[in-house]
């Protein structure tokens, strides 16, 4: 993508139109996502909720390049998955595992482990560099996934269900911390969640996808001041307003 | 890399760690000398003929009265079946690797790769002798050629029994072909590589006797392959007995020293 001359916010990821099907094992096609735009400006966040099976998953994949669409137009500054999955390496410690993307990219083992234990103690992972995936917890593995992420360097975050695992305590902090990291070092996230209060505390706008065959059907901005908070009347009209585009489509 | 966790916990499990160890090797001892016995018995009742069936007791004469030549013929063969070994996991892995990341080689090599096992050896024996002469080197051909498949086999099912997920991972972190492979595929693999070299173990042994049994070689002093054929011939059996007693015995040594290689390999944590 062309470099920002004005300084004015463009997209970091821009797609028209996009549709993509898959075909099952008995050869019928099965819809996964139809014509799908969307634009997510450079530095912002944008949270995708839709009910399980509408096509958020292929619509990240679609964004990495991971899948290729079979209509539309995906532009998109380097973009890096999070998986839903957490697909932590099992024969990689912890500490190796944050950091695969460096070593990828050919930096040294001390260096790359020297940059991932300082994000280690942040997010609560401490003590544990050296445990293997199956040693941690859930939420553990969550967390060192994420980190994974981060430190691709990569300039777009394509975030599916991060904090799924959770529980509501780690997950509240989580999002504390990601609010924090993204000021620090800004990034442009795609953030799918299936939970709306997850979407209004992180997003800048929220794309709201319909039952399969994905499509977006509202997109609500956020404008809200961080830190945001569950009680506040302006959070909860929103959340209001995303729950019902959600229930309609389903009682549809 | 030391592992330092595994290391604490064998330290905390040390008693039930030794008693399990010890029970590992008692068990098979007391099986043996059972066997032994019951052996020993059969031939005494019954008066079986030492030419058919030697004494436990009779082959351990043989085997004091004449361990100077059993161990200078088993220092040979075990040369030869620990260099076998070695070609054919280096050439077994190597084809496997081939195999996996190129499929017209998959598509070609395959089955000639199968075919091969069915050649008897002593159809070539003659033509191994023409190009290399009597020394080692047919005979290593020999024992990587019956050894090497096992390992073709297992390693290219593991490589491809990677988590197709796990590459994709890799693509969006920009992994090349070569990262995909020392990150994912390979580590994924090694505990079925690892399976496949102990096939190949066990048929290493009866891989070197067949080696030296269907190759010329020269001099007294041709390995305990060669000395069984001749005792054979010459009605020693008991010294034939003897000599077996010593492949039966290598074949376990040379088990249970890969399974120490590959805890160091591969610790049971290293696995999915
Ligand atoms: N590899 C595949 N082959 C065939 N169909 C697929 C494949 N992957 C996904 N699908 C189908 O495409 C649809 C969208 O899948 P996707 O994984 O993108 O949904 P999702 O929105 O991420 O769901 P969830 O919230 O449950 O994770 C689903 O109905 C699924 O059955
Ligand atoms: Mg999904």
């Amino acid at each position: 993508m062309e470099p920002n001359i004005s300084g004015r916010s463009l997209s970091a990821v821009r797609l028209s139109g996009v549709s993509r099907a898959y075909r099952d094992r008995r050869g019928s096609a099965v819809q996964a996502l139809i014509n799908v735009s969307l634009e997510v400006p450079e530095g912002s966040v944008l949270a995708v909720v839709g009910p399980s099976g509408c096509g958020k998953t292929t619509l990240l994949e679609l964004i990495c390049d991971l899948q290729r669409p079979d209509g539309g137009l995906i532009e998109t500054q380097p973009a890096v998955l999070m998986p839903q999955r957490d697909l932590l390496l099992p024969w990689l410690s912890a500490l190796d595992n944050s950091g695969l993307a460096l070593r990828i990219a050919g930096h040294t083992r001390a260096h790359t482990r020297a940059r991932a234990r300082e994000l280690f103690a942040e997010l609560g992972l401490a003590g544990f560099e050296r445990s293997r995936p199956h040693e941690l917890s859930g939420g553990m593995r969550q967390r060192v996934a994420f980190l994974r992420t981060l430190l691709s360097g990569k300039q777009v975050l394509c975030l599916d269900e991060p904090f799924g695992a959770l529980d509501a305590i780690t997950r509240a902090q989580m999002q504390t911390w990601l609010v924090q990291a993204l000021r620090h070092e800004p990034r442009t996230v795609m953030l799918v969640t299936h939970d709306v209060e997850e979407a209004i505390t992180l997003a800048d706008r929220i794309a709201i996808l319909s039952p399969r065959p994905g499509r977006v059907i509202e997109e609500i901005d956020v404008e809200l001041p961080h830190p945001r908070v569950r009680t506040d009347a302006a959070v909860i009209a929103l959340r209001e307003q995303a729950l019902g585009t959600l229930g309609q489509e389903h009682a549809a | 890399m030391p592992h330092e966790s595994s290391l604490a916990s064998a330290q905390e499990n040390g008693p039930v760690h030794m008693r399990r160890s010890a029970a590992t090797i008692l068990a098979p001892v007391l099986l043996g000398l059972s066997i032994l016995g019951i052996w020993e018995l059969y031939v005494d009742l019954h008066g079986v003929d030492p030419l058919v069936l030697p004494a436990p007791h009779a082959m351990a004469v043989q085997a004091w009265n004449n361990s100077g030549l059993l161990w200078s013929n088993f220092t040979i063969t075990a040369e030869e079946v620990v260099l076998g070994l070695a070609l054919a996991l280096a050439c077994g892995f190597a084809m496997a690797v081939a195999i996996h990341v190129w499929a017209p080689i998959r598509r070609a090599v395959y089955p000639h790769a199968v075919g091969s096992q069915a050649v008897p050896i002593a159809v070539v024996g003659v033509l191994l002798c023409y190009w290399w002469g009597f020394g080692i080197f047919p005979k290593l051909f020999v024992i990587a050629l019956i050894c090497f498949f096992p390992v073709v086999v297992t390693t290219v099912d593991g490589l491809a029994a990677v988590d197709p997920d796990q590459l994709k991972l890799l693509r969006t972190l920009d992994a090349s072909r070569w990262q995909a492979f020392r990150f994912a595929e390979l580590p994924a693999a090694l505990p079925a590589a690892l399976s496949g070299a102990r096939i190949a173990l066990a048929v290493g042994v009866i891989g070197a006797y067949i080696a030296e049994t269907s190759t010329p070689s020269t001099g007294p002093h041709a390995g305990l392959g060669h000395e069984i054929t001749a005792d054979l011939t010459a009605l020693q059996t008991s010294r034939a007995y003897a000599a077996t007693a010593l492949l039966f015995l290598f074949a376990i040594a040379c088990f249970y020293a890969l399974s120490l290689a590959e805890r160091k390999l591969a610790p049971p944590t290293n696995k999915p």
